[in-house]
């Protein structure tokens, strides 16, 4: 059975943007479309895991109280009913913070993050918290301690990470959007390997406040789409300065809707980017990514070679950085004020009830960067690992300055193979690690970038992303770019990718 | 533990001091977040999930803060940095909800400085290594063991309303060639900076509350010698007399360890208010690694020249100055000055001027009745329990008749007691003078009687002896009568 | 630079992670690894290149010194493992204090 014969079909195959078109006009309810999400929800993610969390009452309610305002008339936002996941670091008051983390287990935040507020704000619907790499420290979402999330094209694959749970949610029609956080592909890796959108927004574009920080100078919350005009949509919701996170940007945010319908690549220049390709590319990745610049070559844009000598150091210089801040940015994992606790026998100190909890609590990824980090920041390393680094990111920042001197924005296969089976590499990190070394360089950077399907692999018939990088603030390109990529395609493929996903429905 | 008497040690070891004071600003909200600094809240009631470092939490700084680190700077001639960063400090600690402490490292926002201080009518001269901005911790309350102490307790409770308050740490360079004035000058310093830090209007500075702590580092070198010798760092020193007194302590501990031919241990140690010694802390065989680096949730501060000179026109006076211009306004003479300097009394007085009060006799109360209460109690004058407008109002009373000066030590002890303000005391006590000419005859008349001996005394024209006349009268009236005037009576009746 | 199993059990130590002897030796190489991996970037960079910590150089950015709600004491506590008389109850604390 294909998806397209799957119950509820009608309805949860539609994009953000109709079904926002429909609950405004009436068509449609808030409470339908979020019940069909639900029943969705309830029939394919027993097998898919893309949630840790359901919270099917709220969303009905908050459903419903949308409804009533578009009855009485009242002004609501863009993407009014529409509901959505929203990845499992980010809080949402009334529902558990996990972070895929055993210390966190059952943790109630007492506050909203601010990206979490804006959803809600924009009278947009929560439907639950989805899975991800404990502490979004993977790129599987095998490093959960609450059980892997699977691939809806493949299930015996992994949906990428950290936020395999958000992808997997979108590409299975579990919910037409979700947010994502990108630290060094998260949001678009896994978007790679379920053929659905992901953007990473500028560095400072979307608000960290409220989520919870792995690497406080590369995290970025983003939109999960199944369309490019859906991403930009969500992408406009929770975007803007915010002062509660000073290292957000006090500047309007770059108009990507009109960009997204725009479509618009004639005359852009577009640079592939030597590095991000050859050895270790799978051949249906590097072939789908030729076609989709010769595609884009043909609707007007100008193909450029460019080089970007330093990006062969962006994954050592990541891993550095990342432990280094994870280690510190998880040592309020104490169990003194929250979470688990372990070992407080009355007879323990606090020193070792701290130790035997985080022992406990943490996994196997989460104690390996966190010792890796302690050593990178402590005294006689300090300046030869994290230092370092430092300054490898101004080499990697004037490489994609030089670039973007030449080029309006730059591409690249966005990973370097297609969804990989679980349990593949979870005892080789530097095999994990290696999923992340195309996105990575725009996360060292700060600058904008997004991963959009392209096709599938021939040799296996798995999705594969095309990333597309562009200037800090010119997140309005990817867009472009995107939606040019998305209609061409689309008109190939008579429809969107999705339609061939083998519906996960009839798996059970 | 042996120590050299003092003399001996100074005799023979010269002590070079260095001086890490921590300030709370007193701004209204805390120095990441919008909680409440207010002292005195009840546990837990002014914190958020920023300064109680909740997942997720991100910290946004206090322009006020930022501005009074700024000022503090300036007031100390530091060099205000032109680019300057937080950095996170990491280590565990219960007390501190981020298990790191957002400080400055290696940049500060103000460095190099200096300030001077006027001990015995010398002027010694303080560098100032630098100013930088910090969060202040929770505070935990030891449960169990014999002495409420954190040593054998069974477990502790935490209260997060302290933590996140703006600190502000002054580091002096090291301190040297003060000889045996070495306590004294450490506590002239806290002094100093104390009021100096008061005038800026940036701390209450009340050391009794904390918002004012001081960590002495003591060494001795061999008198001639110029290397440093190995320091301690005192924790705890929470009072200008125990500033004065942990130093002095340290040198005679250092000194009885040199004598003998003892090493001494770099380490931290404890201050004992009661005993008057110092412990060492927690074994430094684990010595903490801090892991410094830059503060990635915050961005730097750069402060504008034109922000730094609009704060510099803000300046009080300095220090020296200040204290130049009081001694003449006050008419005080150079030994009442290094008095009133040496008790850490300026301010207070200044303060009971303000409020009405003449120099004099400011001077004397802050100096006699409420010094006198410091050291039985072992505080600061400030702590003692008595306002500069309190001080003003008895004054106020003894000159408009109400009471006498020595009534007015009564008045005092209520107004430490807590018993309300001075006006109330009298009543409540009623310790007014009684101007009732009736009364005070009748008394008059009865002293006259029952001393016929005296009486004919002072009619002989020993007139010395109207005194053990008043005395009695004064009794009678349990010295609500003013003295003056009974002596008028008692000549007039006499006559 | 062979980080031993002594090198993890102190850094786990200073990271406050109770590591048992077998993930000690599981570790130990493992880290190894990584560590080797990363080092090369220890001699990319030269001497005079500046640091960059973020995306675009913001400097200044400050709140108002003004209140804003703090949380209720139900809200602040009600995560806690353990409280007492409204504050946080935690083990004994190995202290400064001797
Ligand atoms: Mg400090
Ligand atoms: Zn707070």
């Amino acid at each position: 059975m294909t998806l397209a014969e799957a119950p509820n079909a009608e309805t949860i195959r539609q994009t953000a943007v109709d079904l926002a078109t429909k609950i405004k006009s009436g068509e449609l309810s808030a409470v339908e479309v979020t019940r069909s999400h639900l029943d969705r929800i309830a029939e394919v993610d027993g097998e898919i895991h893309a949630f840790l969390y359901v919270d099917g009452e709220r969303a009905l309610a908050s459903a419903a109280r949308v409804d009533a305002k578009i009855a009485a008339g009242e002004p609501v936002g863009p993407l009014a009913g529409v509901p959505l996941a929203l990845k499992d670091i980010l809080t949402y008051t009334g529902a558990p913070t996990t972070c895929g983390s055993k210390i966190l287990e059952g943790w109630l935040p007492p506050y909203d993050a601010t990206v979490t507020r804006r959803l809600l704000d924009h009278d947009m619907v929560i439907l639950g918290k989805t899975n991800l790499d404990e502490f979004a420290m993977g790129s599987s979402t095998e490093n959960s301690a609450y059980g892997p999330t699977r691939n809806p094209w493949d299930t015996s694959r992994i949906p990428g990470g950290s936020g395999g749970g958000s992808a997997a949610a979108v590409a299975a029609f579990e919910a037409p959007l979700a947010i994502g956080t990108d630290t060094g592909g998260s949001i678009r890796q896994p978007a790679a390997v379920t053929g659905t959108v992901g953007v990473k927004p500028t560095y400072g574009g979307s608000s960290r406040y409220g989520l919870v920080a792995l690497a406080s100078s590369l995290d970025q919350p983003g939109p999960c789409a199944r369309s490019v005009l859906d991403a930009a949509l969500l992408h406009q919701v929770i975007a803007g300065h915010d002062p509660c996170d000073s290292t957000s940007i006090d500047q309007p945010v770059p108009d990507v809707v009109t960009a997204a319908r725009s479509a618009d690549v004639s005359r852009m220049k577009i640079g592939v980017v030597t590095e991000l390709g050859g050895e270790g590319y799978a051949p249906g990745v590097e072939q789908r990514f030729n076609e989709a610049v010769e595609l884009l070559a043909s609707l007007g844009a100008e193909i450029i070679e460019v080089s970007c000598p330093h990006f062969v150091y962006a994954l050592p210089t990541y891993y550095l950085i990342l432990p280094a801040e994870c280690s510190s940015n998880l040592a309020k994992f104490d169990a003194m004020r929250f979470g688990l606790r372990v070992g407080d026998d009355g007879f323990a100190s606090a020193e070792q009830v701290m130790a035997a909890t985080r022992e406990a609590g943490f996994g196997a990824e989460v104690k390996r960067r966190i010792i890796i980090g302690t050593y990178a920041l402590s005294s006689g390393y300090y300046e030869a690992y994290y230092g370092q680094a430092q300054k490898v990111r101004t080499l990697i920042s004037r490489d994609f300055d030089q670039a973007f001197s030449q080029a309006d924005v730059l591409v690249s296969p966005s990973t370097p193979i297609t969804a990989f089976k679980i349990g593949e590499k979870v005892d080789d990190p530097l095999a994990m690690y290696r999923n992340d070394l195309c996105t990575i360089p725009s996360n060292l950077a700060g600058n904008a970038s997004a991963s959009f399907p392209v096709g599938l692999a021939p040799e296996d018939g798995l999705p594969v992303g095309f990333q597309v990088m562009a200037p800090p603030l010119a997140d309005d390109r990817l867009y472009r770019v995107g939606g040019a990529l998305e209609a061409a395609l689309h008109s190939a493929w008579n429809g969107p990718l999705l339609d061939r996903l083998p519906d996960p429905g009839a798996l059970r | 533990m042996t120590v050299l008497p003092y003399a001996d040690a100074l005799a023979a070891y010269d002590p070079v001091l260095g001086l890490e004071v921590h300030v709370e600003l007193n701004t209204t909200s805390k120095m990441f977040c919008g909680c409440s600094t207010a002292f005195g809240a009840e546990p837990n009631t002014q914190v958020c999930p920023v300064c109680l470092g909740l997942p997720g939490s991100l910290p946004a700084v206090n322009a006020k803060a930022v501005e009074s680190a700024i000022r503090i700077g300036l007031a100390l001639n530091c060099t205000i940095a032109e680019w300057c960063r937080f950095a996170r400090k990491n280590y565990f600690y219960p007390d501190m909800p981020k298990n790191y402490q957002i400080s400055q490292y290696d940049e500060p926002i103000a460095y190099d400085g200096w300030t001077e201080v006027v001990l015995d009518g010398e002027i010694y001269r303080i560098g100032i290594e630098r100013a930088h901005m910090e969060e202040d911790t929770g505070k935990s309350l030891h449960v169990g063991g014999a002495t409420g102490r954190i040593h054998g307790a069974d477990y502790s409770l935490l209260d997060y309303n302290r933590s996140g308050v703006p600190l502000i740490e002054i580091v002096t360079k090291p301190v040297e060639g003060t000889g045996a004035k070495a306590p004294e000058v450490a506590r002239a310093y806290v002094t100093m900076l104390r009021d100096l830090l008061r005038t800026l209007g940036v701390s209450d500075v009340r050391m009794e509350q904390g918002s004012l702590r001081c960590d002495a580092n003591v060494s001795l070198r061999p008198v001639g010698r110029s290397t440093f010798g190995t320091r301690t760092e005192t924790k705890n020193v929470n009072s200008l007399r125990s500033v004065e007194r942990a130093v002095r302590y340290e040198i005679t501990r250092q000194a009885a360890i040199l004598a003998s031919g003892g090493r001494v241990t770099q380490e931290t140690r404890h201050w004992h208010e009661d005993s008057g010694i110092t412990t060492p802390g927690r074994n430094k065989e684990t010595a903490e690694d801090y892991r410094y680096f830059p503060e990635p949730d915050l961005v730097p501060i750069a402060p504008s020249r034109e922000w730094v000179e609009e704060l510099h026109a803000t300046l009080p006076e300095p220090p020296t100055a200040r204290l130049k211009r009081v001694r003449a306004e006050w008419g005080f003479s150079e030994l009442e000055m290094r008095d009133v300097v040496s008790a850490g009394a300026v301010n207070a007085i200044e303060a009971t001027v303000a409020a009405g009060a003449t120099p004099q006799s400011a001077r004397k109360w802050w100096l006699t009745e409420i010094a006198r209460h410091a050291n039985e109690e072992g505080v600061d004058l400030e702590a003692v329990g008595v306002t500069p407008q309190q001080v003003a109002e008895i004054q106020a009373l003894v000159e408009n008749g109400t009471i006498n000066d020595k009534l007015a030590r009564q008045v005092f002890e209520g107004v430490i007691a807590g018993e309300g303000s001075p006006a109330e005391v009298v009543t409540a006590r009623k310790l007014a003078i009684v101007s009732d000419e009736g009364a005070l005859a009748a008394a008059v008349n009865e002293a006259i009687n029952a001393n016929p001996d005296i009486v004919d005394k002072i009619k002989s024209g020993k007139v010395q002896a109207t005194g053990a006349l008043i005395g009695s009268v004064m009794k009678q009236m349990r010295g609500q009568a003013d003295a003056a005037r009974v002596r008028e009576m008692i000549l007039e009746k006499i006559g | 630079m062979a980080l031993t199993a002594e090198d993890v059990a102190n850094l786990a130590r200073l990271a406050r992670i109770e590591l048992s002897e077998a993930e000690l030796e599981v570790l130990a190489p493992q880290l190894d690894v990584i560590l080797e991996s990363v080092a090369r970037v220890s001699d990319v960079a030269a001497q005079d290149i500046p640091p960059t910590s973020h995306a675009l150089p913001l400097t200044n950015v400050f709140r108002e010194d003004e209140l804003r709600a703090s949380l209720s004491r139900e809200q602040v506590l009600a995560g806690a493992p353990a409280a007492e008389q409204m504050r946080f109850r935690v083990p004994k604390i190995l202290g400064e204090e001797a």
